[in-house]
């Protein structure tokens, strides 16, 4: 599997003069959007073990550096793109916990007022106008963003995510030209998590160097540690800011992989889809170890600090519950609502 | 009174569309071709192509619908254009899985305004893929509002009016009216969506016709007055919202109904408006409600073929006589508007 741990031994020098031009308010930001993310995702499996969230829930356990680096890198008016994995992109670009908890209970207060589920959140507000589960599908729409983004002079930026799997959709191509073509303000995020459902890369593709894809399009592509948050803001930052002069669009594959199964709590060892040795060994490069690692090591904090972080993160994943828990079910009577805005004529 | 003929009509709403608003843009495959159909982009591209507002993109149906869904979530008014139906089948999933839902699945919240169009062409020796009429499709989705404007009047206001509305609209039209002319207003008005209108008042048969079909529901209207058949022409204008209110008083007052689409027979626009007849006003039928539309079959390319499949004014006013329970068989000759003489 890609993602070679020689790759992170190189950068490992660099790394710590990188935190060091960030500052500590900037590394405990990620930090503690790495801890919202986990702890959350980590309470929303037991949820579903306990049959209390219902709808499909694919966790992005493992995956919270990319949406969090990417992310710290926009402002509010940028707007994001997702997918059917979507909690930590909403987490990231500062939706609140209550929201999408309640979503994941498909109570009314959710994010989607309780139409949507995991695989359809909303928040305008954070600049995040849907996330849809169909492989592929917002990237066009993204880039439709980015062209709104440009006729109306703003510099905003659009930034789409999704996995690999969307890179074999046709559509992913059509819309990688289009945003080269028009050189929009378009960042097109590609967490590689080496796999599509449950079938892994290499049974797809001849080849694993996604980034690769791109390059005849006259497209800044880049691979990044997709499990390394310091490396995917710095990235993130320089696509930015290159969309925003209106150099155009950047793409970012990040290699990165998902510590649970493709949908629910489980891992998916137990069916025999995945190798324990290959998820053992991302686990090992856990992005948020990583991270703390570096915090404590560098001194820009203590363990004793992180561990009155991870309570007051808890304090809150615990407080969107009994949100959630608290919030009435949608009246079954307003099923036919909003079919059309504006209603049916 | 200024007339107009169908293609400008549309051509004259892009312009006004565009003037009126900065978030209107257009994207569609050969707006910039100087052979264009019906010069329904005349004019477009030295006015608004400098500011980036008139796009011919690349060969991309589902991507470049992706990318319309995206501008108008992102708060543009776009219109894209597929000049043939069989191409925006390539674009299919944006519109049916994306733009449908948008509304819905996040509890009403955002709207998608954006248009769709797709132009029916049909004859010509064109065949299969270049002859599709696959409005039921559109019709059959939720979230989709679909018009089928049948008068230059209709092509413009229709066209406004989806520019206007706040949800994904498929606006259809077909080149085999292009050169209609008709009375168009200079000015910016709109045709609300999901009004029908009476073409022509009758007592006797309502014939209910879409698009291309209300011009021959017309020649057929006019040979079954000879016989002394009074037909009521209703043309729904919009599928989608679909005014259920005028077709139904009008098949009150007639009791017989044809209805006539210019698509195929099977589950389709037809289809759907006979259930709906049959459902709500059945104690109204004083006969069985009979269907003209295209067979069930593909479009074929030789002209001799093109001559069997594509209905004509004879079907309608044989059907006609045969919901008014005439006992004759039709005996007229009648020329269709493609040049081919069918009798």
């Amino acid at each position: 599997m890609g993602g070679s741990t020689e790759l992170l031994m190189s950068t490992d020098i660099d790394l710590k003069s990188r935190a060091r031009s960030l500052g500590k308010e900037t590394l405990l930001g990620l930090h503690l959007q790495l801890i919202r993310i986990r702890l959350f995702e980590e309470r929303a499996a037991e949820l579903l073990e306990a049959k209390e969230i219902n709808t499909a829930c694919h966790l992005y356990i493992g995956q919270e550096a990319v949406a969090t680096g990417v992310c710290k890198a926009l402002r509010n008016t940028d707007l994001i793109w997702g997918n059917h994995r979507s909690h930590g992109h909403y987490l990231a670009k500062g939706g609140d916990m209550r929201s999408i908890m309640a979503e994941l209970l498909c109570k009314a207060t959710g994010c989607a007022k309780g139409r949507g589920g995991s695989m359809h959140l909303y928040n305008k507000e954070i600049g995040m106008l849907g996330t849809v589960p169909m492989v592929a599908a917002t990237i066009p729409i993204g880039v439709g963003a980015a062209l709104a983004a440009k006729l109306k002079k703003t510099d905003d930026v659009s930034v789409a995510f999704f996995g690999d799997g969307a890179t074999e959709e046709g559509i992913f191509f059509e819309a990688i030209n289009f945003a080269a073509l028009h050189k929009l303000p378009m960042i097109f995020v590609c967490e590689n998590n080496y796999m599509s459902s449950h079938l892994p890369l290499t049974d797809r593709r001849t080849t694993e160097k996604l980034f690769e894809l791109v390059a005849m399009n006259s497209m800044h592509s880049i691979r990044a540690d997709g499990m390394n948050v310091i490396e995917m803001y710095d990235l993130s930052t320089e696509a930015v800011e290159r969309a925003r002069r209106g150099d155009g669009p950047t793409f970012i594959e990040a290699e990165t992989y998902r510590f649970r199964g493709h949908v629910g709590p489980k891992d998916d060892l137990d069916v025999g889809i995945r190798d324990r040795d290959i998820l053992q060994s991302w686990i090992d490069r856990d992005p948020i170890l990583q991270l703390e690692s570096l915090l404590v090591s560098e001194g820009y904090t203590t363990a004793a600090k992180l561990e009155t972080i991870r309570k007051q993160v808890l304090a809150e994943v615990a407080d969107s519950v009994e949100f959630a828990r608290n919030s009435p079910d949608p009246d079954g009577s307003g099923v036919l609502d909003h079919v059309f805005i504006g209603g049916a004529k | 009174m200024r007339k107009l003929n169908y293609g400008l009509a549309i051509n004259e709403a892009f312009h006004q569309c565009m003037e009126r608003d900065d978030r209107v843009f257009i994207l569609g495959q050969g707006v910039l071709n100087p052979w264009y159909v019906g010069e329904t982009a005349r004019g477009l591209d030295t006015k608004y192509g400098p500011s980036g507002r008139v796009i011919d993109p690349p060969v991309s149906e589902n991507g470049m619908n992706g990318v319309v869904i995206g501008a108008a979530l992102a708060g543009m008014r776009p219109i894209t254009i597929h000049p043939r139906l069989d191409f925006l089948n390539m674009g299919l999933e944006q519109i049916i899985n994306e733009a449908s839902n948008w509304a819905y699945a996040f509890g009403g919240q955002q709207s998608c305004p954006c248009v769709f169009r797709g132009i029916i062409n049909r004859g010509g020796e064109q065949g299969a893929q270049h002859s599709q009429a696959t409005q039921a499709l559109f019709m059959h989705v939720p979230g989709l509002k679909v018009v089928m404007p049948a008068t230059p009047y209709d092509a413009k206001g229709l066209m406004i009016a989806a520019v206007e509305d706040d949800n994904p609209v498929v606006y259809i039209d077909d080149r085999w009216l292009y050169a209609e002319e008709g009375y168009v207003p200079e000015e910016y008005y709109t045709v609300p969506l999901g009004k029908a209108n009476t073409i022509k008042a009758g007592k006797d048969v309502t014939i209910v016709a879409i698009s291309y079909m209300v011009k021959l529901a017309q020649e057929a209207a006019m040979i079954l007055a000879q016989d002394g058949i009074e037909c009521e022409i209703i043309d729904p204008r919009s599928l989608t919202p679909f005014d259920d209110d005028h077709v139904f008083s009008s098949v009150k007052k007639t009791g017989h109904v044809v209805v006539c689409d210019s698509g195929w027979k099977t589950a389709g626009v037809a289809a759907e408006i006979s259930a709906k007849i049959v459902e709500n006003v059945f104690d109204s039928l004083k006969a069985p409600i009979l269907r003209v539309t295209l067979p069930d079959a593909p479009a074929p390319s030789n002209k001799y073929e093109e001559l069997a499949y594509y209905p004509t004014a004879r079907h309608i006013v044989d059907a006609v006589k045969k919901v008014c329970g005439a006992k004759q068989a039709p005996q007229f000759a009648v020329a269709s508007s493609n040049g081919v003489s069918a009798s």
